[in-house]
């Protein structure tokens, strides 16, 4: 049997060290893959963490209350008979190194500990929405991502491939001996699985999820590369511009009123009727539904839009992911879901991250118009303003009408205001004409 | 020993057979192993071995007429070629006894006679003292192959030999015409002629050893033509007439006499009586069709080497033989890597290559980057006096993959296997050029050749 070290697992694109809030196995308790090990605090919500790999949680390294830097190792697990001694020596010594500063240097006991071929340095967030595949368990090696601190196994050509294609080697599984990683497995991870999207962007499996290619990265044209290189230097490090329209929302609102008189369905924000008109548009606009990849722009075919929800010390941007391919009622029980548990800081790791475009809305403050600062790597992110009652004019003269401010900001590097604007025409057309959104 | 009863049964015991038999025994299998010759295949009897002290012998010779360079005078030295043939035979003899010895050690038990596969799991043995029938739970194929000729051309090892008749052919004569310039070929022919005997290749192919890099084919002609080797490419032979004076081959450019002619032409699978018929195993054109575990059609029923399709090289043999037997016996051992098999020719200067050819190279459509650093500028080779030839890296520009490498110099056979390791471990350029190189050694010009494919090399 293979001996597991549980490392702190990376939960954000921002953490760095992770708190063990509550062990919920003690040593000595047989542990199976996919058990609860330990509820984790981290920056941003408290996650719990599954056990990769069965037998016996022979030892804790990190008491309750104590933070561990990600990567660091801070359970073993093993089976009875087997000498874990060494394991754990390799980890105390680098615990001792990175605790006090809290640094990161620790996430190197992976190394330290002396990774043997069948040791799986991981512990994966619960509900990581990765599919376990057949060829690993097979193996009985991982195919979830390692911390980046941790050596990875595999060829200097691969390695190579690999930086060159953008494939993140933690997410590749290895054929070679002991499950190291050769060239072919990079070239199949880049054409097959994408691997180099980051851990937080492989979606969700969800009901209705389109099918096909994640995204594309199409080439960047002569004038592309050059705005793309001199936008960064007017306004470092995300170029904004900034385009905004006026809805009129008396429709919606009035289709609102209507939906939300429906018994037993789900009440609908604006909010919510906002994220539906996005994700339409994303689809039909996938140059805002695009991020600025340095030699290319990777043009995203899902709209997965974060939702920023205030906090009480902050902001959170939780992501609903598939948009496009959901209704508006899934999207209000969804949206609120995930408002709900940020706030109460229990989203679990990849709920927060992957967005390929966002939505902030202040209307509850009254704002009438705003503008956001994007979120990179994300290319767009749209700011709505409250809903107000203003003066209007039409052919009938002097009347009442229900108006809502957007505000689109946009990386000058991955698109240009006219497409800014095209974008946010739509999804003015669509506001304004709500049944679209029904249908 | 009628009807005994094996958990494999390995027929033919060349390097592949012999290989796989140890490998089995290795694993705790019981084995018998069927040889209708002598342990050892034509690798050790007639092929690859004897063949090897007959060249040793030729580069002694050399020496010796190279004696004054070295400050040597040496005054009516007699090189006996009948004693080079019997030298020969002698370390074919000892080989062929450790291959015997092996199986005693490994407990194998060898079963004289030719073997015929009844069904998937027996094999019908038919020798001096009679017939017997094995079972085994698996069967190995390892038949081997047998020289080809032209079609019309009959081999009749008189006038018109084979390698087989060629490696104990202690009458060396007084020209000979090698027909075919593969490894083969041209190592018999670099044999002869250091004997004294007036040598012509001929080639139907634009160049000799045409299988190698077109770079290493011109310079081992021109240092072939130095040595009065004659050599002409791009030849149809037509016929091959044999008289009691000599033979004479006619081609599409012109008629040859000698006294004898060597084909060599190519091995052909021995495929033929070996049973495959009778149990349906299907066929890949004159080869045994096998999966990458050597398994046949027929479940149960391996074949490796020769038979089992091309490179022809014992080598490669060997290492099928491992994975056929580790397969038998439930592990799962990695493919043969058949892209990543060396090529070596022995003849002087030797010959050696793995991956592909710079021109194979381009052809794939990769943009590369070629080191190239000559023996001249070698210490270790300039110290030993022979510097032809040289090492040539192809590379991957943007990765730095080593996609081929081609050498033609003193030693060049042991000096691939470093490329042999990195590209196995897929290590680039730049680990072989952080790999320390002893000096001097002839080694240091593949380190040499390796940098100057980055535009680096030290001593260019």
């Amino acid at each position: 049997m293979a001996i597991t070290k549980v490392v702190m697992p990376k939960l954000s694109e921002a953490m760095e060290t992770g708190k063990i809030i509550k062990w919920l196995k003690k040593e000595g308790d047989r542990v199976n893959g996919g058990d609860i090990l330990a509820e984790v605090e981290t920056d941003k919500a408290d996650v719990e963490m599954e056990a990769f790999g069965g037998g016996v949680l022979r030892k804790i390294l990190v008491p309750e209350g104590d933070r561990a830097p990600v990567g660091a190792m801070i359970a073993v697990i093993a089976e009875p008979g087997e000498d874990i001694a060494t394991v754990v020596a390799g980890a105390s010594g680098a615990q001792a190194q990175g605790a006090p500063g809290g640094n990161g240097k620790a996430a190197m006991a992976g190394q330290a500990g002396g990774a043997s071929p069948r040791e799986t340095d991981v512990a994966r967030p619960r509900g990581g929405g990765i599919e376990r595949s057949e060829a690993r368990e097979r193996a009985g090696e991982a195919r979830e991502p390692v911390s980046s601190n941790d050596r990875i196994k595999a060829s200097p050509l691969a390695k190579k491939v690999a930086a060159q294609s953008g494939v993140d080697l933690r997410l590749v599984h290895g054929s070679g001996p002991g499950g190291r990683i050769v060239r072919k497995d990079v070239e199949a991870a880049h054409t097959t699985t994408g691997a180099g999207v980051p851990q937080g962007r492989v979606p969700a499996p969800s009901i209705g999820a389109a099918t096909g290619p994640e995204f594309e990265d199409r080439p960047l044209s002569q004038m592309r590369a050059i705005i793309a290189k001199r936008m960064p230097l007017s306004k470092a490090p995300v170029p904004h511009f900034y385009v905004s329209s006026e809805v009129a929302m008396d429709r919606a609102w009035e289709l609102r009123e209507e939906l939300n008189g429906l018994e037993g369905q789900p009440k609908i924000s604006v909010n919510d009727f906002v994220v539906r008109a996005c994700a339409i548009a994303l689809l039909h606009h996938p140059g805002v539904n695009a991020s600025f990849q340095g030699e290319s722009i990777r043009v995203y075919h899902r709209a997965h839009i974060g939702i920023a929800v205030a906090l009480d010390d902050g902001l959170i941007t939780p992501v609903l992911r598939d948009c496009h391919a959901k209704s508006l009622g899934q999207i209000a029980i969804e949206s609120r879901d995930l408002a709900e548990r940020a706030r109460a800081r229990k989203l679990r790791a990849p709920e927060m991250s992957g967005a390929t475009f966002s939505i902030s809305n202040l209307g509850m403050f009254d704002v009438t118009e705003f503008s956001a600062i994007i979120n990179p790597p994300e290319g767009a992110i749209l700011a709505v303003g409250t809903v107000r009652k203003v003066p209007v004019v039409d052919e009938s003269g002097l009347g009442v009408g229900r108006r809502m401010m957007l505000t689109i900001s946009c990386d000058h590097r991955v698109m240009d205001g006219a497409m800014g604007a095209r974008f946010l025409q739509d999804v003015k057309r669509l506001l304004e004409e709500p049944l679209r959104l029904l249908v | 020993m009628a009807g005994q009863t094996f958990d494999v049964v390995v027929v033919g015991t060349g390097p592949g057979g012999y290989v796989s038999a140890i490998r089995c025994a290795q694993l705790g299998l019981s084995v018998a192993a069927v040889e209708d010759d002598r342990p050892g295949g034509v690798c050790l009897n007639w092929g690859c071995i004897p063949t090897k002290a007959l060249l040793r012998n030729a580069e002694v010779v050399h020496l010796f007429h190279r004696a004054e360079e070295f400050g040597i005078k040496v005054s009516g030295f007699e090189a006996d070629y009948a004693e080079a043939v019997r030298r020969s035979r002698r370390v074919a003899d000892r080989m062929a006894k450790g291959v015997e010895f092996l199986f005693r050690k490994n407990k194998i038990t060898l079963v004289p006679g030719r073997g015929v596969l009844k069904s998937a799991t027996t094999v019908e043995v038919t020798g001096s003292s009679g017939t017997t029938t094995l079972e085994g739970r698996a069967v190995i194929l390892a038949t081997g192959s047998e020289p080809r000729s032209l079609p019309g051309v009959t081999i009749d090892e008189k006038r018109v030999l084979s390698s087989n008749g060629a490696v104990r052919n202690e009458a060396r004569p007084a020209s000979l015409i090698v027909i075919g310039a593969g490894a083969v070929g041209v190592e018999f022919a670099d044999v002869y002629s250091a004997y004294g005997t007036a040598v012509t290749v001929l080639e139907a192919l634009p160049r000799i050893v045409p299988i190698e890099d077109e770079e290493v084919a011109a310079q081992l002609t021109r240092i072939f033509n130095r040595r009065k080797i004659e050599t002409k490419t791009g030849v149809k032979v037509q016929s091959v007439t044999a008289s009691d004076k000599g033979v004479t081959v006619a081609t599409d450019a012109g008629t040859f006499e000698a006294e004898q002619v060597l084909m060599a032409v190519g091995r052909a699978a021995k495929v033929k009586d070996v049973g495959l018929d009778r149990l349906g195993v299907q066929m890949d054109r004159s080869f045994v069709k096998v999966s990458p575990m050597m398994e046949t059609s027929v479940k149960g029923v391996y074949a490796i080497g020769d038979m089992a399709g091309a490179p022809l090289l014992a080598h490669k043999a060997m290492a099928e033989g491992v994975v056929a037997a580790e397969a038998i016996a439930g592990k799962s051992p990695r493919p043969v890597d058949y892209g990543n098999v060396p090529s070596c020719t022995y003849c002087r200067p030797q010959v050696a290559s793995i991956g592909l050819s710079e021109a194979k190279a381009k052809e794939n459509g990769r943009a590369i980057a070629v080191g190239k650093f000559p023996f001249t500028a070698s210490g270790k080779a300039v110290a030993l006096g022979d510097t032809d030839g040289f090492v040539k890296v192809v590379a991957d520009k943007t990765t730095g993959e080593i996609l081929g490498v081609h050498i033609l110099g003193p030693e060049a056979t042991e000096i691939i296997h470093e490329f042999a390791v990195g590209r196995t471990l897929e290590a680039t350029l730049e680990e072989i050029i952080h790999t320390i190189h002893a000096h001097p050694t002839l080694s240091e010009a593949a380190l040499e050749a390796t940098l100057a494919a980055l535009g680096q090399a030290i001593h260019l």
